[in-house]
């Protein structure tokens, strides 16, 4: 086995009383995107600050390409980071500013020009070199951050909230940009953000973090589709979670869930017993809403209570009669008027949804 | 609404008149031919000429401007390491007295200030034969003392708003912590650091309490001699010192009001550049 570029061997950080990081250990490979997600306060933004070498480990160590970092200074390590204000020096122009990190190399005058010239191109900056960083615009204060902390080469990329700073638009658009910079350079990333749908677009690995914890690492679509625990599935997307007791296992297992007063046949999974209580979640997406009565295993009758239109898509809360309410999420594929809708207030539907589409979660 | 403008123009015409008219007859007297302050016997710029083959008001300004310039400097470079290290260094032992002895001074009385100064320098004097008179160097030091904390104030809070990142970003990029504070910290404050040196260049140069006790024989700044002559009743030609003085703190605050404008306008011209590149 080749070793991670990043290895982090059970890491923990406590601010005085304050365990902010616990335990955790991770590998990342070479050339990855990976990201750290979770909300304010998970412990994100210490895990990166401790690779960058701003925050020493309380316990554990770090290795990044083999070698332990615990006594390696930051301006030592092969490791930039771009920051969340993009911390860019307000006195030195945009290609001083790129051109920073390069002082500290040895390397000719002629080599330092013509890198900082190649890092302009990369960004599309070349016009805007001799600018200070309050002459340009935001989405271009990101993209010298980029650059300067792509100049020196570096094994490993920190991003901390890499978009936030931007607006809706252009976010979408510097996402790809990031993406392909990343696939050109070869450098690996570690991203840093509270935004699910940033995780998931940009990422190759996602780890969710919670209260100094990672809850799950795994790929985009394993962890949006396969959740280990509730957390988790609430915090990738949404859920109807409700609480549920198996019933009986076989070829696929039934569970009792009181909420919807009814038993729910769900696909087999490992680790689960008869007499178990779980939670039983279902995505919105994965819910079937119909005008008419259907047959079938996992089949839920109620009225619409609310209805959320989005354009290309609607969410609906149907209300059952136990009094539970299920969200569904229906794509508008066909075009309709307001009086020809799929379903209206107060309308009786049926919802069906997959066995396989059954989340049993013990966790 | 008419009524309250009536009223508002009133009062702003008191104020300014209550600043301002004490220096107008300051300088209107300045060009009194009579040797009288309060009585006007004509017209006369003789008290300038008076004033200008003076030569103890001559040596008295250099030596003030000597104090001013040597204290500031050295105030500033001692005050920008205190502050940084305040804004920096949330924990060390002792921060809490240091911090406090730092401000003290501010709050100080001048005159207990003084009292205790000159008492430090006759104690010094005694045991260690140094300072041996009273003089330039005593007074120097007791402006460095007093005007170290304006510095150690503005530099600290400037500091305090500066971004920490990029202090970060410099030691990212591999520069050593000396690197950092030499590319990075010094320029990102060196506003604060000018406007911490031109206060204690300002109030060195119109001290009049701690100098007067710190000071020796034969040292005598410029706001003691004023004192000292005023002393023996007010003459035109202080009258016509004084004048000369308004007339440079005039100038210096024209300078400043055109270059805040024009950075202002450079600050307005970047902001449309900004603008103009989102597009």
């Amino acid at each position: 086995m080749t070793e991670p570029l990043v290895r982090i061997e059970g890491v923990s950080k406590s601010f005085g009383s304050f365990q902010a990081v616990k335990n955790v250990s991770l590998q990342i490979e070479k050339g990855e995107i990976f990201s750290l997600l979770g909300g304010s306060g998970c412990g994100k933004t210490t895990l990166l600050r401790m690779l960058a070498g701003f925050e020493a480990p309380t316990q554990g160590r770090i290795f990044i390409d083999g070698v332990d970092m615990a006594a390696v200074p930051p301006w030592e390590r092969p490791v930039h980071m771009m920051f969340q204000s993009y911390a860019l020096f307000p006195h030195m122009t945009v290609e001083k500013n790129i051109g920073y990190g390069l002082k500290h190399d040895a390397m000719s005058n002629a080599g330092r020009q013509a890198r900082v010239r190649e890092m302009l191109e990369l960004v599309q900056l070349t016009p805007f070199a001799t600018r200070k960083p309050h002459q340009i615009s935001g989405g271009q204060r990101q993209r010298v951050a980029l650059a300067r902390a792509l100049a020196r080469q570096p094994k490993l990329l920190l991003l901390d909230e890499p978009l936030a700073a931007l607006d809706k638009k252009l976010r979408e658009h510097t996402q790809f940009e990031l993406m392909s910079i990343q696939e050109r350079t070869g450098v690996t990333f570690i991203v840093v953000t509270h935004d699910q749908e940033e995780a998931m677009t940009l990422s190759d690995r996602i780890a969710v973090m919670d209260q100094g914890v990672v809850r799950q690492v795994g790929r985009p679509g394993a962890v949006y589709e396969f959740p280990n625990s509730k957390f988790v599935a609430n915090f990738l997307g949404s859920i109807n979670a409700f609480d549920a007791k198996v019933t009986a296992i076989g070829e696929q297992i039934s569970v009792d869930v009181p909420a919807l007063g009814q038993t729910v046949i769900a696909r087999a999974v490992a680790g689960v017993s008869v007499g178990q209580s779980l939670t039983m979640a279902l995505r919105p997406e994965k819910i079937t809403i119909h005008r008419a009565p259907v047959e079938g295993a996992n089949v839920l009758a109620g009225g619409v209570k609310d209805l959320a239109y989005f354009g290309k898509d609607s969410l609906y809360r149907v209300a059952l009669p136990s009094g539970a309410l299920v969200s569904v999420h229906a794509v508008n594929a066909a075009r309709a008027s307001d009086d020809e809708r799929l379903a209206d207030w107060d309308d009786k539907v049926w919802l069906s949804f997959d066995p396989a589409s059954v989340l049993l979660l013990t966790d | 609404m008419k009524r309250s403008n009536t009223f508002l123009l009133t009062m702003l015409g008191f104020g300014f008149a209550f600043f301002y008219v004490p220096i107008l007859s300051m300088i209107v007297y300045s060009f009194n031919a009579s040797r009288l302050a309060t009585v006007w016997g004509g017209f006369s710029t003789k008290w300038y000429g008076t004033l200008l083959s003076n030569a103890q008001v001559g040596k008295a300004l250099t030596l003030s401007l000597e104090i001013a310039v040597i204290s500031s400097t050295t105030a500033t470079i001692l005050g920008t390491m205190a502050g940084i290290a305040l804004a920096r260094f949330t924990t060390f032992r002792g921060r809490t007295l240091f911090s406090g002895l730092v401000t003290a001074p501010l709050i100080m009385p001048e005159v207990i200030t003084g009292i205790s100064s000159l008492i430090f320098f006759i104690l010094l004097g005694q045991y260690l034969g140094w300072p041996a008179a009273r003089g330039f160097t005593t007074v120097t030091l007791a402006h460095i003392t007093f005007s170290m904390v304006f510095v150690t104030t503005i530099v600290q809070s400037r500091m305090l708003s500066a971004d920490r990142a990029i202090e970060e970003a410099a030691m990212d990029l591999g520069a050593k912590p000396w690197q950092v504070l030499r590319d990075v910290t010094l320029p990102v404050i060196s506003p604060a650091i000018l406007s911490g040196w031109l206060l204690a260049f300002t109030i060195s140069m119109d001290d009049v309490v701690i100098t007067n006790f710190t000071t020796g024989p034969g040292t005598t700044t410029l706001p003691i001699l004023i004192w000292s002559k005023v002393k023996l009743g007010v003459t035109p030609d202080i009258n016509a010192l004084a004048t000369l003085i308004v007339l440079t703190v005039g100038l210096c605050v024209l300078a400043a009001g055109v270059g805040m404008n024009r950075a202002e306008r450079r600050a307005e011209r970047d902001r449309r550049l900004a603008y103009r590149a989102n597009q």
